[in-house]
C-alpha cells in the first residue's frame, strides 16, 4: 500500500507542530523519519493514525484521499501504530490485549472467543518470529516482550503500514539488533514501515530513506547511501553541532558519597539493586548507563532517601546516613529528580515557592513556624537571575513554565544551597539543545568547584560527553566501571546487555560492533554518535 | 547470562504478616473463652431453631451447652492461630481469615442464645433481605467504577428511587414504580455522567452534589406533598413468591427461594454482570476504558461513550434498589431512609473486589451484622442496642481499610478522560 | 501502561514546549526581568473581582432553580396552569416572592426598621430589629468552623466529609466539660470547656488520618462511616446517666453551667461571641495556611503528595496533623451551639453543619476569608428558612435543595458559564482534587 502525506499542517494553541508536511511511503520500503526532541514527529504520525485531525492538507492511501476520523477509521485502512508508551493494560493478558478492538466473539451477546484469538496470535507470532506467550499477564511481562505485543497488535489486524514510535528507547543494543531483523522481514514481505528516531546510527543501519523534520517543516528526503551522520545532524539541528562538549579533566579528591553492597527492592518486591558499590569523590563526576528498568531508579531512590533500602549502606562525607529524603538533604546531597513535574517540583506552587521546596523550613526562610516572604522572594529574585530563568514573574505557577525552565529552577534550587554530592537522574531528559548545553556546562563546572557528581541518564552520549568514570548497571549490578578512553559504544552496549567483552574474541567483538554501528564505527570517549541532540522526547 | 547472585541479606528480623495474624488469631481465641465461655453461667443452654414456618419437613432443634462450645469454639480458634504463626496459609489467607471470623461470630451467637432460642433460618433470611440494597449499590457501583468513575452518588440515587417508587407506585401500581424509579435512577446517572465527564467536575464533588441535592429534594416534596396527600405514599407491595420444590429444601429453601421478585431481580442480575464483564466483547471494553482509556482509546474503542453509558445504567440500577426498599420492604417514604446504605454498598464493592459475585458475598456480611443486631435487641441481649447499631459501620471502616485484604481498584478510576 | 510503568511527559501537552528555543520559551520577551514588584493593588482587585462572578451566578442560578422549585410543588397552581395561565403566573409569582421575601426578612430584616431603631437609641427596637441579623450571624457561627475543617482538609488533598460526626463528639465533650467541675471561674471553665470541645473533634479526626496515613484507607468513606458511628455515641451517651439530664425520660443532656457559657453580645440577642471566636479562628487558619512552615508543607502535599515527599516532608505527619486540626476545628462547631448561656445536647441538634461545609469550602475556594463569607451567606439563608416555613408552609428542605444547586454550579464552572456565555478568565486553571480510592 502507497501511503502519501500532503501538506500536512496541525496546530496547537500557541505552537506550530507541523507545517506543511509532505512525504511518501512505498510499499515494503523502511522509511525513517528523523529529528530531535520537538520536531514535530510523534504529532504527525498521532495525525496520520487518526488521534489528531490536521488542521491542513490530506492523507492519500494507494492515490485517494482519505479521513480519520479516529484509530478505528486508520485501523481499518490499515495503519497500525507501535506507541512509544506502551498502550497496554497491565491486568489484561496478552491475548485480551491484542484481540481488544477487534474481539473475535461467538453468538448474539459477544461472548468471547478466546481460543480463536489465542490461535490467530500464535500464528501471527510464528510468521515473524515474534515469540509471546499468549497467556501472560502484560505486567509481569519485561519490557522487550511487551514491545513484541504491541507489534503483534498492529500486525494481528492486518496493517500495512506499520508506525514504529522511538521503538529502541527502551532495548539494549542487542535487542535493538533482533527488532531490526523483524522489521526487514515484514518489509520483505510486502508491509511499509515508518520509523520514528532521533538516532543517527539506526537510520543509518536500518532505513531504505530518511525524512529529516525539524521544528515541524520536512528537512530534506534522502537515502544512506546518500549522505552520512554528521550531515544528518546539521540537518536535524539546523547548525553545525559539536558533537564533542569539551571539558577541562577531573582532579577528584576525597570520597563523598559511597554506597557499600546496596540491595533495594523495587514496587514489586523484586529486587532491583543486587548488592551494588559506588565511590564518588569530589570533584568528579560518575556516570551510570544502562538501558531503563535495570535498577538505576531504584538507586538513585535508595541514595536520596526516597526508597527503603533492604541491606548495605551509605555513606556522604563518611558517615553513614539514614534513608530518610529530609536526613539526606541536610547531609548536602543535592537530587534533581528524574521527572521533575511528578517530583520535583508543585504544581500550583510559584516559582519561588518552588525554589525553597525543601528549604522552607530552614533559617533564613522561616524562623520557627513563620515563612520569611520577604527572604524568600528576594533569593528568588536572586536564582531567577543568576539562572536566567524565564518567566514573567516569580509568583508565576511553575507548571506554566517551558521544561527547560522548569528544570532550571530545580537546578537552581539544589545549586543555591551548600551541597557536597550532586545525584541527577535523567537530568535532560525532554529538553531542548539549549537547555541540555546550559544544563551540562553548570554541573561540569560545579564539579570544578569541588563537587561530587552522579549522574544516571539512559542518553549514551550525555553519559559520554560528562563522565569522568562510567559506570553501567545491568539486572540491578554495576557490571563494568570504565575510563572514558576505554568507553566506546561497542563496549557500553555490550554491557549494558549483560555480555561480558572478556569473554569473547575479538572477531566476535568486531561482528557485533558492525551490526550496531552500521560500519560507522566511533571509537574513543567523547564522540556522541548516538545522534546530536540527545534526551528522549 | 545471569552472573552468580551475592548472597541477599536481609534486613533486621521483622515480624512476618503470618506471625502478626497468627498471634492476633490466639488472641481472639482468649477473647472468646473469657468473654463467650466465662461469660455464660455453668449450666445455660442454647437452643438454635433451624426451621421456618413454611417448611414441611422439620429438623430437630440444635441444642449446645452454652460455654463448653464457647470454649470449644475456642480452641479451634487457637489451633487455626497456631497453625498460622508457625506455618502461615500463604494464598488461602483470605479463607483463613474467613474461618476464624466465623469461628468468633458463632461463639458470639452461642453466648448470645444462652438459656433462649434463636432461631436461625430468620436471621439468615433477615441478612438476605437486608444485604439487597447493599447488592444493588454495590452492583451500580461496580459498573461505574470498572469503567473508571468513582460513584459516590449511590445513596442519593437509592433515596430518589424509593422516592418515586412509592409515588409512581401509588399512582401506576407497583410495576409502575419500579420503571419509574430505574428512570429517575438512570436520569441522576446521566447528570453525573455530565457533570464529571463533560464538564470536568471532581467526580466526588459530584457524587456529594447529587446525595445533598437528592436528599433535600425528597425531604422537600416528602414534606410538602406527601403529607398533604398521603394516598401517594402508600404504594402496593410485591408478595414474596416461593419458588416450587425449591422452597421446602430444609434451611436454605426459605431463605433462597421464598422471596420477592426484586431478590430473584437480583440473583439475575449478579449472574449476568458477571458473565458481561468477564466473558464478552462488552466487558472487555468497559474494563479497558477503565484500567487504561488511553490503550483502549488508540484501539478505536470510544472512552467517554462507554463512561456515560456505564454509568446512566449505574444510576438504573441503584434506581431500583431504592424501588426495592419501598416496593419490597417497608411501603412508604421516610425522609433520608437509606441512613447510609448506598455508602456501605460501596464498601461492599471494594470489599468484593469490584466484582458483581464478590460484592454480594461481602453485602451478605454487612446483611448479617446488620440482621443481628435487630435480632439481638429483641432477644434482650445485655448490650445496647447502640453500639449493635454501630456494627456495620465499624465493620465497613475495617474492610475499607484494607485490614481484611486488599484488591485493587481499576487503574484510571477516579481519573477524568481528555482527548486532544 | 508504558515501557516502564512509569507515567511520561509525552501523554500529556504535545512535545512543542519542549523543543522551543530558549528566546521563544516564554509568553515574556527575551530581556523582561522577572516581575520584580509584587502583583499591585488594582491587579488584585481585579482578580478578586474576576472570582467572584462565578460564585455569584451560582447563587443567583441555585436561588432561580430554588425559585421554580417552589412553583412547580404548589399542586394548586400546577393544576391552574392548565385553566387559567394568567392567574397560575400571578400566584407563581406571588408563591416565589413570599417565599423569598420571608426568607430574606427573616435572615436580614426590615433595613428601614434598623435605621429607625439606631437612630432612635431605644435598646428594645435595636433588639427587636437586629434580631433576624443576629439569628443569621448565629447560625453562620458553627458553619464558619465546619468551613474551616473542610477547606483545611481541602488544602492538604483530604476529603474531610466527616465534620458532621466531629462536631457532634466535639459537642459532647464540650457539654459534658461543660456541666462538670462546677466551681470554677468562667475565665477558666470556658477556655477548659472549648479545648474539651477541640479534643473530641480532633480525635474524631484522628481516626480516618492515621488510617489514611497508615494504611491507605480513602478517607471520604471512613469519616462518613465514623458519622453514623458517631450518631450512635451520641444517642448512647444521652440515654445514660453520666450524661442525661436527672429525671429526663428523652434523650436530652444536663444543662451546661453557667460558668461555661460563653456570652451573648448583646442582651436579649442569641449571638455569641462564639461569632467572633470563629472569626478568630479564621484568622488562625488564613496564617496557619499561607504564613507558616505547616501551612507550606499542608498545601505542597495537597498539591503534589510526590513532590512533597522528594522535598523530605513527613506525608503520613501532615495528613495525620491535618485531620487532627481539620477534626479540632469541626469540634469547636459543635462546642460553639453547647456552650451557651443554657446550652445543652441533644441528638440531631445539627442541621447539617458538616454537610454545609463542604459547599462553603468549594465557594470560599479554600481560602478563609471566602469561607466566612460564604458561611455568613449560608447562616443568612438557614435563618430564613424557619421564617419561611412558618410564614409560607414552604418546608426549611428548600434550602438544602438551593444549597445543593450552588455547590454544583460552584463545582462546575464551566457549566455557569455556559449558561450566561462568559469567556474563560486569563490563566484559569482547573483544580483538580482526587484521584479515585488509589490515592
Amino acid at each position: 500500500m502507497k501511503l502519501e502525506l500532503r501538506g500536512i499542517t496541525k496546530r496547537f494553541p500557541g505552537v506550530l507542530a507541523n507545517e506543511k508536511i509532505s512525504l511518501t511511503v512505498e510499499p515494503g520500503e523502511i522509511h525513517a523519519l528523523l529529528g530531535e526532541n520537538g520536531a514535530g514527529k510523534t504529532t504527525l504520525m498521532n495525525v496520520l493514525y487518526g488521534l489528531y485531525h490536521p488542521d491542513e492538507g490530506e492523507i492519500l492511501v494507494d492515490e485517494r484521499p482519505v479521513h480519520f476520523q479516529g484509530p478505528g477509521d486508520a485501523i481499518a485502512a490499515g495503519i497500525g501504530m507501535v506507541h512509544q508508551n506502551f498502550m497496554l493494560v497491565g491486568v489484561f493478558t496478552v491475548t485480551e490485549n491484542v484481540m481488544l478492538g477487534a474481539e473475535s466473539v461467538r453468538g448474539p451477546v459477544g461472548l468471547l472467543d478466546l481460543p480463536d484469538a489465542r490461535r490467530r496470535i500464535v500464528e501471527v507470532s510464528e510468521r515473524h518470529g515474534l515469540r509471546v506467550d499468549p497467556d501472560a499477564r502484560i505486567e509481569d511481562l519485561p519490557v522487550g516482550v511487551r514491545q513484541r505485543v504491541e507489534i503483534i497488535k498492529a500486525l494481528y489486524r492486518r496493517s500495512e503500514v506499520l508506525i514504529l514510535d522511538e521503538p529502541t528507547a527502551v532495548l539494549t543494543p542487542q535487542e535493538s539488533d533482533e527488532l531490526f531483523e523483524i522489521m526487514r522481514s515484514l518489509a520483505a514481505s510486502g508491509a511499509s514501515i515508518i520509523f520514528i528516531t532521533h538516532k543517527l546510527d539506526e537510520v543509518m543501519a536500518i532505513a531504505d530513506r530518511i525524512t529529516v523534520l525539524r521544528r515541524g517543516r520536512v528537512v530534506g528526503t534522502t537515502r544512506p547511501a546518500e549522505t552520512d551522520q554528521e550531515q544528518l545532524a546539521t540537518m536535524m539541528v539546523g547548525r553545525d553541532v559539536e558533537l564533542v562538549v569539551s571539558k577541562p579533566p577531573a582532579r577528584p579528591g576525597e570520597p563523598v558519597l559511597e554506597v557499600r553492597g546496596l540491595v533495594v527492592r523495587d514496587d514489586r518486591d523484586q529486587v532491583a539493586v543486587n548488592g551494588v558499590d559506588l565511590v564518588v569523590r569530589a570533584g568528579e563526576i560518575v556516570a551510570v548507563a544502562g538501558v531503563q528498568g535495570n535498577g538505576q531508579t531504584e538507586l538513585v531512590e535508595a541514595i536520596t532517601g526516597l526508597r527503603p533500602i533492604e541491606a548495605g549502606e551509605i555513606r556522604i562525607g563518611g558517615r553513614a546516613v539514614r534513608p530518610d529524603p529530609r536526613q539526606i538533604f541536610l547531609a548536602g546531597v543535592g537530587h534533581i529528580p528524574e521527572d521533575r513535574s511528578d517530583n520535583g517540583l508543585v504544581a500550583g506552587f510559584t516559582v519561588a515557592e518552588n525554589l525553597v521546596l525543601n528549604t522552607y523550613f530552614l533559617e533564613p526562610y522561616s524562623h520557627g513556624l513563620r515563612l520569611d516572604r520577604e527572604r524568600i522572594v528576594a533569593d528568588a529574585l536572586e536564582a531567577v537571575r543568576a539562572f536566567d530563568i524565564r518567566t514573567p514573574s516569580i509568583f508565576n505557577d511553575v507548571a506554566n513554565l517551558s521544561g527547560g525552565n522548569q528544570q532550571k529552577v530545580i537546578v537552581a534550587r539544589e545549586f543555591r544551597r551548600p551541597i557536597r554530592a550532586l545525584v541527577a537522574a535523567q537530568p535532560t531528559r525532554g529538553l531542548d539543545v539549549g537547555s541540555i548545553e546550559y544544563i551540562h556546562k553548570r554541573i561540569v563546572a560545579k564539579r570544578d568547584e569541588g563537587l561530587a557528581v552522579l549522574i544516571v541518564s539512559t542518553e549514551l552520549d550525555e553519559v559520554l560527553a560528562l563522565g569522568d568514570r562510567i559506570a553501567v548497571m545491568y539486572q540491578g549490578r554495576i557490571v563494568g566501571i570504565l575510563e572514558p578512553a576505554e568507553a566506546t559504544l561497542e563496549r557500553l552496549g555490550l554491557l549494558m546487555g549483560g555480555a561480558h567483552p572478556e569473554d569473547r574474541t575479538a572477531e566476535e567483538i568486531a561482528a557485533l560492533a558492525g551490526t550496531i554501528t552500521g560500519g560507522g564505527a566511533a571509537a574513543g570517549g567523547g564522540a556522541a554518535a548516538g545522534g546530536g541532540a540527545g534526551g528522549a522526547p | 547470562m545471569t552472573a552468580a547472585a551475592r548472597p541477599i541479606v536481609l534486613g533486621p528480623l521483622a515480624l512476618r504478616r503470618h506471625q502478626v495474624s497468627g498471634l492476633a488469631y490466639i488472641a481472639i481465641a482468649a477473647l472468646i473463652a473469657v468473654a463467650f465461655g466465662a461469660g455464660a453461667s455453668a449450666d445455660s443452654v442454647s437452643t438454635f431453631d433451624l426451621n421456618a414456618r413454611s417448611v414441611e419437613i422439620k429438623l430437630p432443634l440444635v441444642v449446645l451447652p452454652t460455654a463448653a462450645t464457647a470454649y470449644a469454639l475456642a480452641l479451634a480458634c487457637a489451633f487455626i492461630g497456631a497453625a498460622q504463626l508457625a506455618r502461615g496459609f500463604g494464598a488461602r489467607r483470605g479463607l483463613v481469615l474467613g474461618l476464624v471470623a466465623l469461628v468468633t461470630v458463632s461463639a458470639f451467637l452461642v453466648w448470645a442464645a444462652s438459656d433462649r432460642s434463636m432461631n436461625l433460618v430468620g436471621v439468615l433470611g433477615a441478612s438476605l433481605q437486608r444485604a439487597t440494597p447493599f447488592t444493588f449499590a454495590a452492583l451500580s457501583g461496580v459498573l461505574c467504577e470498572r469503567a473508571g468513575v468513582v460513584n459516590i452518588a449511590i445513596e442519593g440515587m437509592l433515596l430518589t428511587g424509593a422516592f418515586t417508587a412509592a409515588v409512581a407506585g401509588s399512582l401506576l401500581g407497583p410495576w409502575g414504580g419500579v420503571l419509574a424509579a430505574i428512570a429517575v435512577g438512570g436520569l441522576l446517572g446521566a447528570v453525573l455522567a455530565v457533570l464529571a465527564i463533560r464538564y470536568g467536575v471532581d467526580q466526588i464533588i459530584a457524587g456529594m452534589v447529587i446525595n445533598v441535592f437528592a436528599t433535600g429534594i425528597t425531604a422537600f416534596l416528602s414534606a410538602r406533598v406527601l403529607t398533604d396527600v398521603p394516598s401517594l405514599n402508600a404504594p402496593e407491595r410485591f408478595a414474596p413468591i416461593a419458588l416450587p420444590v425449591l422452597s421446602d429444601i430444609p434451611v436454605a429453601g426459605p431463605i433462597l427461594f421464598e422471596n420477592n421478585v426484586f431478590v430473584y431481580a437480583l440473583f439475575g442480575l449478579i449472574a449476568l454482570l458477571h458473565v458481561a464483564l468477564f466473558h464478552t466483547r462488552w466487558g472487555l471494553r468497559v474494563r479497558a476504558v477503565g484500567e487504561h482509556p488511553r490503550a483502549a482509546d488508540t484501539v478505536g474503542i470510544n472512552v467517554l461513550g462507554t463512561r456515560y453509558r456505564n454509568v446512566i445504567l449505574g444510576g438504573m440500577v441503584a434506581g431500583l434498589g431504592g424501588a426495592f426498599l419501598i416496593l419490597g420492604s417497608t411501603g412508604r417514604f421516610d425522609r433520608d431512609m437509606t441512613a447510609g446504605r448506598g455508602f456501605i454498598g460501596l464498601a461492599a464493592m471494594i470489599f468484593g473486589a469490584w466484582t458483581p459475585i464478590g460484592s454480594f458475598l461481602a453485602s451478605l456480611v454487612f446483611g448479617f451484622a446488620d440482621s443481628l443486631q435487630a435480632r439481638l435487641a429483641i432477644l434482650n441481649v445485655p448490650i445496647p442496642s447502640e453500639l449493635l447499631l454501630m456494627v456495620p459501620y465499624l465493620v465497613t471502616i475495617l474492610v475499607v481499610a484494607g485490614l481484611v485484604g486488599r484488591a485493587r481498584a481499576p487503574a484510571a478510576d477516579g481519573r477524568p478522560y481528555e482527548k486532544e | 501502561m508504558t515501557n516502564d510503568g512509569r507515567a511520561s511527559e509525552v501523554d500529556r501537552a504535545p512535545e512543542a514546549g519542549a523543543g522551543q528555543p530558549p528566546e521563544a520559551g516564554q509568553p515574556a520577551g527575551p530581556g523582561e526581568p522577572a516581575g520584580a514588584a509584587a502583583r499591585s493593588l488594582s491587579g488584585r482587585l481585579a482578580g478578586l473581582a474576576g472570582s467572584l462572578v462565578i460564585p455569584i451566578l451560582a447563587i443567583f442560578s441555585g436561588l432561580v432553580i430554588g425559585a421554580f422549585v417552589i412553583v412547580l410543588s404548589d399542586l394548586k397552581v400546577v393544576g391552574l396552569w392548565t385553566s387559567d395561565p394568567g392567574a397560575a403566573f400571578a400566584a407563581s409569582v406571588r408563591d416565589v416572592a413570599n417565599a423569598y421575601g420571608a426568607l430574606f426578612a427573616g435572615s436580614l430584616g426590615d433595613p428601614g426598621k434598623i435605621v429607625a431603631a439606631i437612630s432612635s437609641g431605644d435598646p428594645e427596637q435595636m433588639t427587636r430589629a437586629l434580631r433576624p441579623i443576629s439569628e443569621s450571624l448565629l447560625s453562620a457561627t458553627p458553619l464558619i468552623f465546619t468551613g474551616l475543617s473542610v477547606g483545611l482538609g481541602f488544602r492538604s488533598g483530604l476529603f474531610n466529609i466527616g465534620a458532621e460526626g466531629q462536631l457532634y463528639v466535639g459537642a459532647l465533650f464540650a457539654v459534658v466539660a461543660g456541666f462538670s467541675f462546677a466551681g470554677l471561674p468562667p475565665v477558666i471553665h470556658i477556655p477548659v470547656a472549648i479545648a474539651f470541645g477541640f479534643l473530641g473533634g480532633a480525635l474524631w479526626g484522628f481516626v480516618p488520618g492515621l488510617l489514611k496515613a497508615r494504611t491507605g484507607a480513602h478517607e471520604v468513606i471512613v469519616t462518613i462511616m465514623l458519622n453514623y458511628v458517631a450518631y450512635r455515641f451520641i444517642d448512647l451517651a444521652l440515654k445514660n446517666a453520666p450524661v442525661q439530664r436527672e429525671g429526663a425520660t428523652n434523650p436530652i443532656s444536663k444543662f451546661v453551667l453557667d460558668s461555661a457559657a460563653v456570652p451573648f453580645i448583646i442582651p436579649g440577642l442569641r449571638v455569641t461571641w462564639w461569632f467572633v471566636i470563629a472569626l478568630v479562628a479564621a484568622a488562625v487558619i488564613s496564617w496557619l495556611l499561607f504564613k507558616s512552615t505547616k501551612g507550606f508543607e499542608f498545601r505542597a502535599v495537597g498539591l503534589n503528595p510526590h513532590a512533597a515527599r522528594y522535598a523530605g516532608m513527613n506525608i503520613a505527619l501532615t495528613t495525620v496533623l491535618t485531620m487532627v486540626i481539620a477534626g479540632g476545628l469541626a469540634g469547636l462547631a459543635g462546642a460553639s451551639v453547647m456552650l451557651v448561656p443554657q446550652g445543652k445536647l441533644t441528638p440531631g441538634f445539627s442541621p447539617g453543619y458538616g454537610f454545609d461545609a463542604i459547599a462553603l469550602a468549594l465557594l470560599g475556594k479554600s481560602r478563609p476569608a471566602g469561607i466566612v463569607a460564604a458561611a455568613i451567606l449560608f447562616g443568612v439563608l438557614r435563618a430564613g428558612a424557619t421564617p419561611m416555613q412558618a410564614a409560607t408552609a414552604i418546608p426549611i428542605d428548600l434550602v438544602v435543595v438551593v444549597q445543593a444547586l450552588v455547590i454544583m454550579f460552584i463545582a462546575a464552572p464551566a457549566l455557569v458559564r455556559g449558561i450566561y456565555r462568559l469567556r474563560l478568565p486569563k490563566g484559569a486553571q482547573a483544580e483538580v482534587f482526587s484521584k479515585g480510592w488509589g490515592s
